[in-house]
């Protein structure tokens, strides 16, 4: 039985502490959460994530006041009850538009700087997985959102996203009828998407981010050099006000303030997007209501997701739809595929560094013609191409890093 | 360590706090703002009745802002109310039909000359008053009122409305 | 400094992916190209007309006959813009018009539009070129093998000759010019052809309030009645322009009012003439139904931008504190 102070001052610090652990809290989660000093402002994408997500769930939350999933009167619910009667309702739609949008951009960014410096390997394989599986959570939450204003760009991007399932030569029309209910995306389709859109995944993604959260805390942040801390005697070293000789920081307050700071310059440019610059999230064709019997002239998915939609796309239907799939899971295997000894930055690896330019540039071209219209035989070419080389991408990895030296750390 | 050091830490730190303060002060005034009714729920806040077509000691209920609202023109032989508005020389009893006690809505009796409310009992007489000893503590409300000729427009306060309430007539 | 070198890198790749993905690839699929593969520009000339654009048309259409009549046509409506009109004069021409433009029924298709403010919001030479062939003058002579059978064909034997083209003209620049409110802009210029629910104006005006449902299905009905009558004469129900001001570009909008053919060959609708400042009317009330919050959010923007420079600054001082002694 623990020892309660009586004479503490209800809640209070010694009283708190008494009762949920407060101070092992704040040591745990903040001053003894060890981040290594020698990094740069590229490991704030965390944090940066972590607050765009909280305020696509606060402006959700606003948004779901006002929003109505039926056929008849979301595109109105959204386009005239929220964005002309709802005070500040439009203010809560384009944060909500652009960040769904910008979220990808960060977790992108994220995702490039672990390739980069190798984040993914020994002992924090998990990391990368679970974070894998944000960003599917995160793309399946894009989609189902993009649903709900119900315009001509939603019910387009159902209709076709939907049919993938049908599996090329499989022809499984049943299962894309029984995803939508419906012969075509209506409205049982629109009800279904707002439920996991405004539930069942944000669910999923919370669970993730704290399992993501868990995956990094044994094996601690990565660092610029790759370069393996002891912890512990670094730790020590800050204790003893070495924080010169020591390779460590705390989470709170040395981390954080440089979090904020990048997180401050990342929201002027945010909501400079917001105000000035929204088409980019906000595509115009979708403020035209739905028409299942009008297809817009261009369809295209939003851009984060183009890179994968243009490796469909250069191909027949069945080859396309496998080539699509392999694009979908390529990168879950990265932390395997990756057979190098070094946790290193790639400018120090070699082939590796040659490896990881051509995948960044291949997947921009891949998002460019993604969405130039495919009927200019030269954007088709290059096209095929890129679709090409970004599935080589995934066997010539495992060729360059099967060959590389290990690296010897100096000092 | 460092005492001095420590503290302009500290206040920076703090002055960081405060000024986030100040940006979550302005986005709770968007969202506090993003709760008020709409205006288009403000604007259906008016709702116009021909008064010149009602018979005497036959209610009428209205619709005001979701709520019921009686109107029952009174015969010669019913007493005169501060409470009764008066138009072109007819004199109407004009009220919210919600039981002051807990919000039911009372029947009118046209034989008895009385609103009855069957959830707990209350009784009002036809200018809307309460009969002591029952549930209701107060009369029936009058909801604002403005004469327009013929007509009574619900929701504007007109000064025949301003002069019941200055005489604590209603709420 | 690292840091700035790897921000200017990300930067760059962020910017670069934007630019294809947006003004680069948006550019690609709205090219028009003509039958060499050559791209058409189509520019906005400040809501003026004197027909090139409708020349080049042809010119492109490779008719030599229709460039030879086009040119011919326009060169006419200049010569007319020359003579001097005599507004008391085209008072009585005027009053002809106002046979059909105030029926306020509909005449072929269309409700004859309103001219309240007809020399405020159309431009002069527009005029001119209406009153002498609507429908060449509206850019859809394609549609009309004879102007006779436009709805407003029977002008061409109304007005007499060129100097009564000038009168009326000059009558409507002077006497029916009065300062015009968005609204009844666009009710002049779009209501004939298009609704806007936001606005609750169907094609006849403004909805009226109804007690009983059955006046406001009754009134539904003679809206519904109307739109079959415009559908039947434009080939498909005209889009509803509630929220049009955000579903298409600035550039669209204004080419597009400009000469419809520009931005959607074979288009039924018709040139509507407006000048500058009556565009300006009528784009001011489509923002006003389409994204009212314009002028707030442009007011609240900077003040929210503000709001994280500060907090960057102080962000960045508290950082500097922290991290001084680090190294």
């Amino acid at each position: 039985m623990a020892h309660f102070d009586d004479k503490a001052m209800p809640f209070g610090n010694k009283w708190m502490d008494e009762r949920i652990g407060l101070n092992t809290l704040k040591r745990v989660l903040n001053t003894e959460y060890w981040i290594p000093k020698d990094i740069n402002f590229l490991w704030a994408m965390g944090m940066v994530l972590a607050a765009t997500f909280g305020i696509l769930v606060v402006s959700g939350i606003f948004l779901l006041m006002y929003y109505k999933p039926d056929v008849n009167l979301a595109f109105d619910s959204v386009n005239y009850t929220i964005m002309s009667e709802v005070g500040y309702g439009w203010f809560w739609r384009h944060i909500h538009g652009v960040g769904a949008s910008i979220v990808f951009l960060i977790i992108y960014i994220h995702m490039f700087t672990g390739i980069y410096y190798g984040s993914y390997k020994r002992g924090r394989e998990l990391i990368w997985l679970s974070g894998m599986g944000l960003f599917v959570a995160f793309s399946a939450e894009a989609f189902s959102g993009y649903m709900l204003p119900w315009g001509q760009m939603s019910y387009w991007a159902g209709m076709v996203i939907t049919n993938l399932f049908s599996g090329g030569s499989l022809e499984a029309y049943g299962l894309v009828e029984w995803i939508r209910g419906d012969y075509v995306p209506g409205d049982a389709y629109l009800t279904r998407f707002f439920m996991l859109h405004v539930l069942l995944i944000p669910l999923a993604i919370i669970g993730l981010i704290v399992l993501h959260f868990g995956t990094l805390r044994l094996p601690h942040v990565n660092n610029q050099e790759g370069a393996d801390i002891d912890y512990k005697e670094s730790a020590e070293l800050w204790k003893a006000g070495k924080k010169k000789e020591s390779k460590v920081i705390p989470f709170s307050p040395v981390f954080l303030s440089k979090d904020l700071f990048v997180m401050g310059v990342y929201f002027i440019i945010f909501f400079y997007l917001v105000f000035y610059n929204f088409e980019f999230s906000m595509d115009p064709v979708n403020f035209d209501p739905a028409d299942g019997l009008k297809t817009p002239a261009h369809i295209y998915p939003e851009w984060y997701f183009l890179w994968s939609y243009e490796i469909l796309r250069p191909f027949s239907k069945d080859i396309g739809l496998i080539a699509f799939g392999i694009a979908q899971i390529a990168f879950v295997f990265l932390p395997f595929a990756d057979r190098s000894p070094n946790v290193a930055p790639a400018h120090k690896r070699g082939l590796f560094n040659i490896w990881f330019w051509v995948l960044l540039i291949d997947m921009i071209v891949l998002t460019a013609m993604g969405k130039l219209p495919p009927t200019d035989p030269v954007f088709a070419m290059i096209g095929l191409v890129s679709a090409v080389l970004f599935l080589a991408m995934g066997p010539l990895l495992v060729l360059i890093t099967m060959f590389e030296k290990k690296i010897e750390k100096g000092a | 360590m460092e005492q001095q050091e420590e503290g302009r830490r500290d206040f920076m730190g703090m002055a960081l706090g405060a000024w986030a303060v100040v940006g979550g002060v302005g986005a709770l005034y968007a969202a506090k703002r993003s709760w008020d009714p709409l205006p288009s729920v403000k604007a259906a806040g008016f709702t116009t009745v021909e008064m010149n077509d009602k018979k005497e000691n036959e209610l009428v209920v209205e619709k005001w802002r979701g709520k019921p609202i009686f109107i029952l023109k009174k015969s010669a032989d019913m007493e005169a109310h501060d409470r009764d508005v008066v138009m072109n020389g007819s004199r109407f009893h004009v009220s919210i039909g919600l039981c002051t006690h807990l919000g039911c809505i009372p029947a009118y009796q046209s034989d008895n000359k009385e609103f009855f409310c069957a959830c707990h009992g209350g009784v009002f007489d036809v200018s809307g008053v309460n009969s002591p000893g029952l549930p209701p503590p107060s009369p029936l409300e009058i909801p604002p009122f403005r004469i327009d000729g013929t007509k009574l427009v619900l929701g504007e306060s007109g000064p025949e409305y301003k002069k019941m309430l200055d005489a604590g007539l209603t709420v | 400094m690292r840091e700035l070198k790897i921000f200017a890198i990300v930067a760059f790749f962020s910017l670069l992916t934007y630019y294809l993905v947006e003004p680069y690839a948006h550019h690609e699929m709205h090219k028009k190209v003509d039958t060499e593969g050559n791209e058409i520009h189509s520019e906005s000339h400040g809501f003026k007309y004197d027909g090139k654009p409708d020349i080049a048309e042809a010119h492109r259409a490779k008719n030599k006959a229709l460039v030879e009549s086009k040119t011919a046509f326009w060169a006419d409506v200049a010569k007319i813009g020359q003579l001097k009109g005599n507004a008391s004069a085209g008072q009585s021409h005027f009053a002809s018009c106002a046979g059909c433009h105030d029926a306020n029924v509909n005449m072929g298709g269309v409700i004859p539009p309103v001219l309240d403010h007809a020399g405020a919001i159309y431009d002069k030479n527009y005029l001119i070129a209406l009153i002498k062939d609507p429908a060449i003058a509206s850019n859809i002579d394609h549609k009309y093998k004879d102007t006779g059978n436009h709805p407003m064909g029977a002008i061409k034997f109304m007005m007499p000759d060129d100097q009564s083209i000038a009168d009326v003209v000059a009558y409507m620049l002077e006497h029916k010019a009065g300062e015009v409110t968005p609204k009844e802009a666009y009710e002049e210029a779009c209501m004939r052809c298009h609704a806007v629910r936001y606005g609750k104006l169907p094609q006849l005006g403004d909805t009226p309030k109804f007690k009983h449902e059955k006046d406001s299905l009754a009134h539904k009905i003679k809206v519904i009645e109307e739109q079959d009558r415009v559908k039947a004469y434009m080939g498909k129900l005209p889009p509803d322009l509630s929220i049009m001001i955000r579903a298409r570009s600035e550039h669209f909008m204004k080419t597009f009012v400009e000469n419809p053919q520009s931005q959607l060959a074979g288009t039924s609708m018709p040139r509507v003439g407006l000048s500058a400042e009556g565009y300006e009317k009528v784009e001011a009330y489509m923002v006003s139904t389409g994204d009212p919050s314009k002028a707030k959010r442009e007011a609240v923007g900077p003040w929210v931008i503000l709001f994280f420079v500060i907090f960057t600054i102080l962000a960045y001082l508290w950082k500097k504190s922290q991290w001084k002694d680090l190294h």
